[in-house]
């Protein structure tokens, strides 16, 4: 069990970023299921209640969504729902149960690049960027590529696009890990083909996606396409499924997932 | 720290550790339908509503409740024995250390959720296992009481 000497609310970020890089085992407080599961000794711990980073809104052509939000109101606000073919709640809806969703936070879940993560399989076949508080604005990718740095994620930025999209996971019972997830998405002849829970995390299969922008959509060019997926990128093995197994599942729900977004109608 | 909260229509003034978890608080204070019996986020037995919504106890810091209402099942006694009877009558109760916790899920599905179908019940309540019973009769309470087919 974590432990926690003080408790702070910070006013404004700034000093919320201050006293996070005061000390190394000072610590942003979620919603704090990841962390409670832990033994961090944690000096302060910060609490962002008093920042208002609970929201989902729309601005400047961009869907914004605030660190502290929880997972089940992303799963269940209107304008996720409509857009994207409602990815982002499909995405979540797997995670444990309500109660826990209502818990934990969209921003944890992001800035903890977790090799699991629905969310950001999903997140990460739309235009979405990541805003950190030292680091600024950045895509999502290249927020995921770079080095776990102690930063402060405040929101997230997801372009707001007619882009059509789909969520694939495959799980041995209900509400465990993925053993492993899919999404794709596809924004005028675009495609984009993520895949997570490899075990590591999620990566775009940039390869497969091509194929698809090349030539008429025939089943012989998605079956190509998935092969391609599960071809370029790595599998690992973990008490969940072997590396063999998961190639053999991306091959499957990368098919499907196309095929899904073949059928979509745009929103 | 000291909190102030409402808990079941209360206002009560707590002193809390910074690590504190809500289900060891509301335990300590004698709300002993709040049971504890996973380390790990997933067994829906802590689930109380902290403003109206269902959440697991066993993994919010108490003081981050000040300024909230709470409400466990002791804060429910009718609605709770109405739906209790009827799992008992469906044979869905055995040992019912789960009941709590359920029984609270299912007045928050109530709450949110209107004539919802079999699937959209057993989604929402997959975050609260039983040992005990197989689910099967729980379904079948649970239909009865929200008078669904
Ligand atoms: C038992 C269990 C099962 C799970 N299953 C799944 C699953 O199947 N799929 C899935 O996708 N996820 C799953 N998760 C992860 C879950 O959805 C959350 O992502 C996770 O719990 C973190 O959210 P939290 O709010 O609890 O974060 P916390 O535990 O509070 O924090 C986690 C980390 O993030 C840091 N942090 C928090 N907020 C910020 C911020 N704004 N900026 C910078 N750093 C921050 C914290 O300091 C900490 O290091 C699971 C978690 C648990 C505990
Ligand atoms: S005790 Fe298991 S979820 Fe809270
Ligand atoms: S009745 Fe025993 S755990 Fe549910």
């Amino acid at each position: 069990m974590f432990t926690i000497t003080d408790l702070v609310q910070p006013e404004n970020l700034a000093e919320a970023y201050q006293i996070l890089t005061d000390k190394r085992n000072n610590t942003i407080l979620g919603g704090c299921a990841f962390l409670k599961m832990g033994k961090k000794q944690i000096n302060k711990g910060i609490d962002l209640t008093k920042l208002n980073l609970n929201y989902i809104r729309e601005q400047d052509g961009f869907i914004v969504i605030g660190a502290m939000t929880s997972l089940r109101e992303l799963e269940t606000h209107p304008l996720l729902k409509e857009n994207y073919n409602g990815i982002l709640p499909k995405s979540v809806r797997d995670i444990i149960g309500v109660q826990f969703r209502n818990g934990v936070t969209v921003g944890a879940s992001i800035y903890s690049k977790y090799g699991f993560s629905d969310l950001i399989t999903a997140m990460l076949c739309l235009d979405t960027e990541v805003e950190l508080f030292k680091g600024g604005r950045m895509s999502l990718a290249d927020f995921l590529a770079r080095p776990l740095e102690k930063d402060l994620l405040v929101r997230l930025w997801i372009q707001k696009t007619v882009r059509q999209a789909t969520y694939l996971s495959f799980r041995s019972s209900a509400s465990d890990y993925a053993v492993l997830n899919v999404a794709v998405s596809k924004l005028d002849n675009h495609w984009t083909i993520v895949v997570g829970a490899r075990p590591s995390k999620a990566d775009i299969a940039f390869g497969a996606s091509e194929m698809l922008e090349q030539e008429e959509l025939t089943l012989e060019r998605i079956e190509e396409a998935a092969q391609r997926a599960s071809e370029e990128l790595s599998f690992g093995t973990n008490t969940r499924g072997t590396a063999v197994y998961r190639k053999a599942l991306c091959k499957t729900l990368v098919k499907r997932g196309i095929m899904e977004v073949a059928a979509c109608k745009s929103n | 720290m000291q909190i102030k909260l409402t808990i079941n229509d209360k206002a009560v003034k707590w002193d809390v550790a910074n690590d504190e978890l809500l289900a060891d608080t509301l335990r300590s204070h004698g709300l002993l339908s709040v049971k504890k019996a996973c380390d790990t986020s997933c067994c829906g037995l802590c689930t109380i509503w902290i403003d109206g919504k269902s959440m697991l106890s066993c993994s919010i810091l108490s003081v981050r409740v000040h300024g909230k209402k709470i409400t466990t099942i002791e804060g429910l006694p009718q609605e709770a024995e109405e739906f209790a009877r009827i799992l008992s009558a469906e044979g869905a109760e055995q040992c019912g250390f789960c009941s709590p916790g359920f029984i609270m899920s299912v007045l928050a599905m109530k709450n949110e959720l209107v004539n919802p179908t079999e699937e959209e019940i057993i989604h929402y309540l997959t975050g609260n296992l039983c040992r005990c019973t197989g689910y099967m009769g729980q379904l079948r309470a649970i239909k009865t009481y929200l008078g669904v087919a």
